[in-house]
C-alpha cells in the first residue's frame, strides 16, 4: 500500500491551499460588494438589505465627461507615476548596496529606513509643510510628489534590497569573464536578473502614492486634486451612493494592478532576483 | 599556449589578507591545480588571473605581457564559476552564445557556433533547453561549452567537479583532458579535494592561509611534503620532532639517520610514510626501532598497523600479509631507512615535546606524533 494514499477526509495540500487562497480573495473582494449595491441605489435607507429601487445615476455623474474625476484620475496617475520614478531611482542604487555591502552605520541606515512607517503621516506632513512653505513647494505638484516619497521610497528601497540580496550577483562576474563590459553585463545579465522583482517593488511604490490622502491634502492645501482628496470631499457632500461610486472608481484601478501583477508573476515568485 | 604568472601577487580584503605574495609560474597548455582548504584565497587566485580582482600589490602576466591592469573582458582568459553560473532566464543555447553576444558576432553564426560546441561537450539537440531543465552535469557542461566557443587562451575553472556525481566527474574530467589537448589551453583548476587536483592536473600549488606552501608534481606532495603543513594535508605521514645534533637527529623513537635534510633550524619534523616502514628480518646495519604493536588491520592488498615506539605512535603500512600475524601487543622491529625519511622545518616549542637542556626529551601529551586526522583539513576521505 502506497504511504502517499490519500486519508479520507484528510486534507491535501493543494486543497488546503486553495482554501486559503478563497479566504484572502474573499477578505479582499467582500469589502468592494456593498459599495458596489450602494454605488447602484436609489433611496437605499437603514435597515433595508437592498435598495428599493437600482439607479445608474451615481455612475453617470461620476463618468460624466466633464466629472471632477477625470482630471483627479490623471492627477493620481501622474503623481504616482512621478513618486515611482523617483523611487525606483533612489532604491535600485541604494538597495543594492544595502543588499551586498557591508558598511559601518548600516544598520542605523536600515533603522532610518523605518522611521517613517512609525510616525503618524499628519506628524510629516505638518512638519514638511513648515519646510515647504519656506521653500515655496507648499500647494504644487511637485511638494506633493516629494511629500508622498516619504512613505513611498523606504518600501521601495527595502523591497528592492531584498529582491538583490537573493538575486545571484555572482552571475555578473562571471558574465565580466565571458567578455561583457560593465555596462553591457547590467543590461544583459543583472536587469534580468532582477526585472521580476523590481516590478514588484515599483507597483507597491505606485500604490503607496495611490492610496495617499494625509500628505497630498497638507502639502498640496487642496490644490493638487487626486482620486483621494476628491473622494474625500464627495464623502462631504453626504451623497451615499456617488461616494461609493467614486470610492471604487479610485480602487479598481489598484486592484486589477495588483492582481495582474499577482498573475503575471504568481507562478515565477521563486525567480523574483534569479532562482539558483 | 600562453604562460600564466604571478608574480609576488598579495590580495588584501580590508584587513585580512586573502593572499600573501603568490608568485607562481604556470606553463603554457598545461593544468595547474590550486589546492587548498576553503578559505585559503585559491578562489581569490583565480579572479586575479581573470581580471575579475586587481591585486594589492604584485604582477599577473600571460605570455610574458603584463595584464593586470588589464579589464577581465579583454583578458583572453575565461573563468568558470562554481555551481556552473549559468544565465538563468536564457536557454542553453543561449548561455553558451553569450560570450558571441558580447564580443557583438551575428546571430547566425553565434547560433551555428553554439550548436557545435554543445555538439562538442555531448549535449547535442539540448540548446532549447532551460538551465532549470537540466541535469547537473548537462549544466557543467554547457558552462564548459560557453567557456570553449570563446576561444580562450586561459581557462579557469573554480570546483568543476565538485557539485557531480562520482561516474559524471570521470566524465568531465576526461572531457577537460581531451579539450586540453586539442586546443593547448592552459587551465588552472581550483579545488579542495585532493584527488581531483592530483587526476586533473600536471602540477599542483597548495594553498593554505593565503600562501603558497609547495608547487610542483603531483607525487611530490605524497612522497616528499616540503612543510609540516603539507604533510599534515595529505593526511597519514608519520612526523616525529625532532632535534638535529651533530650524531644525527633525535627523535622521541631514538637518534635517527636522515638521508634528505631540509635547511633551516635545528628543529625539524622527522617524516615517513607509512608504507615506507619496513618490516625487516633482523640483519646488522640497518636503522631499525623497536615497538609494540596496538592495532593492526588487514586491508586486502596490505596490512595497516598502528606501531607504539617509546610512547609514539607509527603508523605502518605493508604490502601482503607481512603483518597478518601481528595482534595488539606483539612486539615488532621497524626499519625506518635514512633514504626513507626526510626533514620538515619546525618551529620549536611545536606539538607536544620539550627538549630539555641536556638533550633528553619527553611527549608532554601521551603519544600524539603522528598524523591520524589532519586538524587543519576538512577533506571527505575516499
Amino acid at each position: 500500500m502506497s504511504s502517499e494514499a490519500p486519508v479520507p477526509g484528510g486534507w491535501q495540500p493543494s486543497r488546503r491551499w486553495s482554501l486559503g487562497a478563497a479566504v484572502v480573495v474573499a477578505l479582499l473582494v467582500l469589502p468592494f460588494v456593498p459599495l458596489l449595491i450602494t454605488s447602484l441605489g436609489h433611496a437605499y435607507f437603514f435597515p433595508q438589505l437592498l435598495p428599493e429601487t437600482w439607479s445608474a445615476r451615481a455612475w453617470s455623474r461620476v463618468l460624466a465627461a466633464d466629472a471632477a474625476t477625470w482630471p483627479a484620475l490623471r492627477m493620481s496617475v501622474a503623481v504616482a507615476l512621478a513618486v515611482t520614478a523617483v523611487s525606483m531611482a533612489v532604491a535600485v542604487p541604494a538597495g543594492r548596496v544595502l543588499a551586498t555591502r557591508r558598511f559601518p552605520g548600516r544598520a542605523g541606515v536600515e533603522l532610518l529606513l523605518f522611521a517613517p512607517t512609525l510616525v503618524p503621516a499628519v506628524a510629516i506632513g505638518i512638519g514638511l509643510h513648515a519646510v515647504f512653505v519656506r521653500l515655496g513647494l507648499d500647494g504644487g505638484v511637485s511638494g506633493v510628489v516629494l511629500a508622498q516619497l516619504v512613505p513611498a521610497a523606504p518600501y521601495v528601497i527595502l523591497l528592492v534590497a531584498s529582491v538583490f540580496a537573493n538575486a545571484d550577483l555572482e552571475l555578473e562576474q562571471q558574465a565580466r569573464s565571458l567578455g561583457a563590459s560593465w555596462w553591457r553585463v547590467q543590461w544583459h545579465v543583472t536587469l534580468p536578473l532582477v526585472a521580476p522583482g523590481l516590478t514588484v517593488a515599483a507597483l507597491f511604490g505606485f500604490l503607496v502614492s495611490w492610496g495617499q490622502y494625509t500628505l497630498t491634502l497638507v502639502i498640496g492645501g487642496g490644490r493638487v486634486v487626486t482620486l483621494p482628496i476628491l473622494l474625500f470631499s464627495v464623502a462631504s457632500g453626504g451623497d451615499s451612493s456617488v461616494t461609493a461610486a467614486t470610492a471604487l472608481f479610485h480602487a479598481t484601478p489598484a486592484a486589477l494592478a495588483l492582481l495582474l501583477s499577482a498573475v503575471v508573476l504568481g507562478g515565477r515568485h521563486a525567480e523574483l532576483g534569479g532562482a539558483r | 599556449m600562453i604562460d600564466v604568472q604571478l608574480d609576488g601577487v598579495t590580495h588584501r580584503f580590508g584587513d585580512v589578507v586573502a593572499l600573501d605574495r603568490l608568485t607562481l609560474d604556470i606553463a603554457g597548455g598545461t593544468t595547474t591545480a590550486i589546492l587548498g582548504p576553503s578559505g585559503c584565497g585559491k578562489t581569490t587566485a583565480l579572479k586575479l588571473v581573470a581580471g575579475l580582482l586587481t591585486p594589492t600589490s604584485g604582477r599577473v602576466r600571460f605570455g610574458g605581457r603584463d595584464v593586470t591592469g588589464v579589464a577581465a573582458e579583454r583578458r583572453r582568459a575565461v573563468m568558470m564559476f562554481q555551481d556552473h553560473r549559468l544565465f538563468p532566464f536564457l536557454t542553453a543555447g543561449e548561455n553558451v552564445a553569450f560570450g558571441l553576444r558580447m564580443r557583438r558576432v551575428d546571430r547566425s553564426r553565434r547560433e551555428r557556433t553554439a550548436v557545435a560546441a554543445l555538439d562538442r561537450v555531448g549535449l547535442s539537440g539540448l540548446a532549447s533547453r532551460r538551465p532549470s531543465e537540466l541535469s547537473g552535469g548537462q549544466r557543467q557542461r554547457v558552462a564548459l561549452a560557453r567557456a570553449l566557443v570563446l576561444d580562450p587562451d586561459v581557462l579557469l575553472l573554480d570546483e568543476p567537479l565538485s557539485s557531480l556525481d562520482a561516474h559524471l566527474r570521470d566524465d568531465l574530467r576526461a572531457l577537460l583532458h581531451s579539450v586540453q589537448e586539442e586546443r593547448g589551453i592552459t587551465m588552472v583548476v581550483v579545488t579542495h579535494d585532493q584527488e581531483d587536483a592530483v587526476v586533473l592536473a600536471d602540477e599542483v600549488a597548495l594553498l593554505i592561509d593565503g600562501r603558497l606552501h609547495q608547487h610542483g608534481a603531483p607525487r611530490t606532495f605524497f612522497e616528499r611534503p616540503m612543510t609540516e603543513q603539507v604533510a599534515r594535508f595529505f593526511g597519514r605521514t608519520n612526523l616525529l620532532p625532532g632535534r638535529r645534533t651533530p650524531a644525527g637527529v633525535q627523535t622521541p623513537v631514538g637518534t635517527l639517520q636522515v638521508a634528505d635534510g631540509a635547511p633551516g633550524g635545528d628543529d625539524v619534523w622527522v617524516a615517513i610514510r607509512p608504507e615506507h616502514v619496513a618490516v625487516p628480518a633482523p640483519q646488522a646495519g640497518r636503522q631499525t626501532v623497536e615497538g609494540r604493536v596496538v592495532s593492526s588491520a588487514f586491508l586486502g592488498t596490505r596490512t595497516r598497523a598502528s606501531v607504539d615506539v617509546n610512547g609514539w605512535t607509527l603508523h605502518v603500512d605493508v604490502s601482503g600479509d607481512g603483518l597478518a600475524d601481528a595482534g595488539p601487543g606483539q612486539r615488532l622491529t621497524l626499519e625506518l631507512a635514512p633514504a626513507a625519511l626526510w626533514t620538515l622545518p619546525r618551529e620549536p616549542g611545536r606539538c607536544g615535546i620539550e627538549f630539555a637542556d641536556e638533550g633528553g626529551m619527553r611527549p608532554l601529551s601521551g603519544p600524539v606524533s603522528s598524523v591520524d586526522a589532519p586538524p587543519t583539513s576538512r577533506w571527505p576521505s575516499r
